[in-house]
């Protein structure tokens, strides 16, 4: 394994980029963090003046626009990268390149985005940017031009990535490994993957037509020219619902390998639950008009889309009887893991119960754009989301480091998280319903929003300092923890079969499975032990590449030019071209030196090379 | 450390690039579906003119179509002379699919040239912005593909691609009709059903 910087910048092990992934967004995160802190200083008291209005109006937009594709989605395609080829019984993803693409596209993107700050521009339009409020007309800084842009290059980075895993899902199953023996956090990637590669070009035409607008002259959102400014809508939800998908199901996921782990019990239902998170994923891409409800598309329209976003909640509450049935009379373990997965049970079920009270038209009406759909949407991603990915790292955490977390300190992470998430957010529920609107920078006091705002605010620094809880243990785990044994957990799943951390190969032997839950199986003796084939001679990895970040930096650089000078556009454009080419040929021209190319390069077919991976399984 | 780590061929018989290639082009379905369904949301909302009738010429249109059909049957041919390991042919139709191709794209320019002359531009009005993104969009698309489908070519001429190497002409075949099959619903929608 290359070493040192030059070691990272080049790599194209899973394992790595999950790495790069994960650390990358929790900076977000915090950054994310602490952008929301600001906007609950400046609400924590009538007549606020801790920010301007304007300077408001760039927090509430990078806030959410940091934490749904620079937090969340990266904290789970941390857990994607990391885990996925682990459960798979895999030794990488089917394309490694790619792979080290996405990231940095990912990387380059959220940095360009938040350049924006150092030139006075950041986006300012909120994270749906509506039109026309995003039309050169009302938005003639480079505020709006950051956000499509950056929103564009995040976009191609998830696309890649969504196809890579939809075919090392598919592709890369150990021996034995059917459909339904995959891990249900494998599942519920696959799903998240194809809600990525069918929603994202949706709302990359939206922000193409927005481009055109701002950069040509265009009108496609200019009412004043027969535009329609619900056509960014429709196109923005169309995928928008669907990504609110993307965010929750990789931590249903994760709940679903960490509930049984620790009840010591098979998940209930398993095929249920499988079959729920693709129904789930279907439906999601029918009811994008519900974030619509107050444009007056009409009262058929309205129905159809509460019928269907009703229907969500059955999938998603036959998910939750799963987990509680999961749990039922099971010998339960009280981790920190499992701990937040029963908090994300309970606060994805209460975020849940407020989504179907907006289901439902004539209370949407009220409750449109009210601190109430803020309440909705908090429990949905922080106690849903957030807390998912959390279970995830204190389950995944000695895998992926090779040492302990404090179990001590994780329980006071767990309990700060979930007193101050509630603290934050309940009081919001109370005032929407009081009236009080999203978006507005400050209020007059004696609207009796006054103890709420102010009880919301204190919440968010007990919610800080539970992360700051997290990131101390995280601290002194890589420090001076206990080196953490292969197995902590006493786990079902395939990445439990190795050391902590993996060998960069993974497995020396790729496994065969006879059983949805393997590892119990085979350390219960219900699985053939069979005897250990000899070790393979050579186990060959894909050699470490440079031109994924020769290709971003193309394509950042070419971004970078659309915001100053044609010049940089072409210079970029280049960069980008060269560094396919090589790529592409990378390991056409090495091919006579006996080294052989890995999977994504390789030009010529190489099945029956090695004995263990001829033929299809 | 000379064996592949993992077969090309993976669990479902099916080769990782070429599932790659479908997951892709599933993805394309919906982006040049929300174009098309932008074209066709904003179809006689323009306040004026020019009109697609007043612009659109549909014999000129109808031969471009053609040819790039006919591409299609020459990938077809390129293919098929690469799996069965025929040099000659491989050579012929790798460069006659992106030539065709080519012949598509300067009857696109021609086309734009002369809806820019007669007063359409994508500022005028919606029908001109949304056509020409649409189209454009597409006329890029094919861009791509001819630069591929070269590159494929001058690995022809230099001997490098063997029978071997079908499936990466294969993989460029499928993008090449999926972009061929996304002209036939842009020419049946913009110009056929006015």
């Amino acid at each position: 394994m290359t070493r040192g910087v030059w070691g990272w910048i080049t790599t194209v092990d899973h394992k790595r980029i999950g790495i790069l992934y994960g650390v990358t967004a929790f900076v977000f995160l915090l950054v994310g963090g602490f952008e929301a802190a600001l906007i609950r200083l400046q609400l924590a008291r009538p007549d606020g003046a801790v920010v301007s209005a304007g300077t408001y109006n760039e927090l509430f937009t990078m806030h959410g626009t940091t934490m749904v594709f620079l937090a969340v989605m990266p904290l789970n395609a941390a857990f994607f990268n990391y885990i996925v080829p682990l459960m798979l019984g895999a030794r990488d993803v089917a394309f490694p390149r790619l792979n080290a693409l996405s990231y940095w596209i990912f990387l380059f993107g959220s940095l360009f985005l938040n350049a924006s700050f150092f030139v006075n521009a950041a986006p300012n339009a909120g994270w749906f940017g509506y039109a026309n409020l995003t039309a050169k007309q009302f938005s003639p800084g480079a505020n709006i031009d950051f956000w499509v842009i950056s929103l564009q290059l995040l976009g191609v980075s998830s696309l890649i990535a969504g196809f890579n895993f939809i075919v090392t899902i598919l592709n890369m199953r150990a021996p034995g490994m059917t459909f339904m023996r995959m891990p249900v956090f494998v599942w519920m990637t696959l799903v998240t993957q194809f809600l990525i590669v069918l929603a994202f070009p949706v709302i990359t035409v939206g922000l193409i037509l927005l481009l055109f607008d701002r950069f040509f002259g265009t009108n496609f959102y200019n009412p004043g020219a027969g535009g329609n400014p619900l056509l960014w809508q429709h196109l923005f939800w169309l995928f928008g619902h669907p990504e609110v998908y993307i965010l929750i199901l990789p931590a249903m996921g994760i709940v679903s390998e960490v509930l049984p782990t620790f009840a010591r019990k098979p998940l209930f239902g398993y095929p249920v639950v499988v079959y729920s998170g693709m129904l789930i994923g279907l439906f999601g891409f029918g009811v994008w008009s519900h974030h619509m409800f107050t444009v007056g598309l009409g009262a058929v329209v309205d129905s159809a889309f509460a019928v269907g976003t009703m229907l969500i909640g059955i999938p998603t509450g036959v998910k939750i009887f799963n987990w509680i049935a999961t749990l039922w009379g099971g010998r339960i373990r009280l981790t920190t893991a499992l701990w937040f997965a029963l908090g994300f049970i309970a606060m994805f079920l209460m975020g849940g119960l407020s989504g179907i009270m907006h289901a439902a038209p004539p209370v949407d009406m009220q409750q449109q754009d009210s601190y109430f759909v803020v309440a909705h949407l908090h429990y949905v991603l922080v106690g849903g989301s957030l807390f998912g990915i959390f279970a995830g790292l204190y389950y995944w955490w000695p895998k992926m480091t090779g040492r302990m977390l404090s179990e001590r300190a994780g329980r006071w992470n767990f309990w700060l998280m979930f007193v101050g998430f509630n603290v934050t957010f309940f009081p919001m529920h109370f005032l929407g319903l009081l009236g009080m609107p999203r978006r507005i920078y400050t209020y007059a006091g004696g609207l009796g929003w006054d103890l709420w705002n102010l009880v919301s605010t204190v919440g968010v620094f007990i919610l800080a300092l539970g992360i700051l809880v997290f990131i101390g243990n995280a601290v002194a785990s890589l420090r001076s923890a206990a080196p953490a044994p292969a197995d902590p957990w006493d786990g079902r799943t395939l990445e439990w079969a190795v050391s902590s951390p993996p060998p960069e190969y993974n497995f020396r032997n790729i496994p065969t499975v006879h059983h949805r839950d393997e590892l119990w199986a085979l350390k219960a003796g219900r699985a053939p032990v069979e005897a250990a084939p000899p070790p393979p001679r050579e186990i060959h990895l894909p050699p470490p590449s440079f031109y994924p970040i020769v290709v971003a930096a193309g394509v950042v650089l070419a971004a970078t030019g659309a915001l100053t000078h044609l010049a940089l556009v072409v210079a970029g454009a280049l960069v980008v071209v060269f560094g396919a080419y090589r790529w592409a040929f990378e390991y056409r021209s090495s091919l006579g030196g006996g080294l052989r190319p890995p999977s994504d390069a390789s030009p010529r077919g190489l099945r029956g090379q090695s004995p263990r991976s001829s033929g299809p399984r | 450390m000379t064996t592949p780590h993992e077969a090309v061929i993976g669990s479902t018989g099916l080769d990782h690039r070429k599932m790659g290639v479908w997951a892709f082009l599933g993805s394309e379905c919906m982006f040049f579906g929300s174009l098309i369904a932008t074209y066709l949301v904003y179809k006689g909302r323009s306040p004026s003119g020019p009109t697609p009738h007043e612009i659109l010429n549909i014999p000129l249109t109808s031969i471009s179509t053609f040819v790039l059909l006919m591409s299609s049957l020459l990938m077809v041919l390129a293919l098929a002379a690469v799996q069965r390991g025929d040099a000659l042919g491989a050579r012929l139709w790798l460069f006659g699919t992106p030539f065709f191709g080519m012949i598509f794209l300067g009857f696109q320019v021609y086309e734009f040239a002369t809806f820019v002359r007669e007063g359409l531009t994508l500022q005028v009005n919606l029908f001109g912005a949304s056509f020409f993104v649409l189209t454009g969009f597409h006329g890029a698309h094919v861009s791509v593909g001819v630069v591929w489908l070269l590159t494929l070519w001058t690995l022809a001429l230099r001997n490098r691609l063997t029978r071997a190497d079908a499936l990466i002409v294969e993989i460029a075949g499928l993008y090449w009709h999926f972009v061929d099959i996304v002209w036939i619903v842009i020419f049946t929608l913009v110009y056929l059903i006015q």
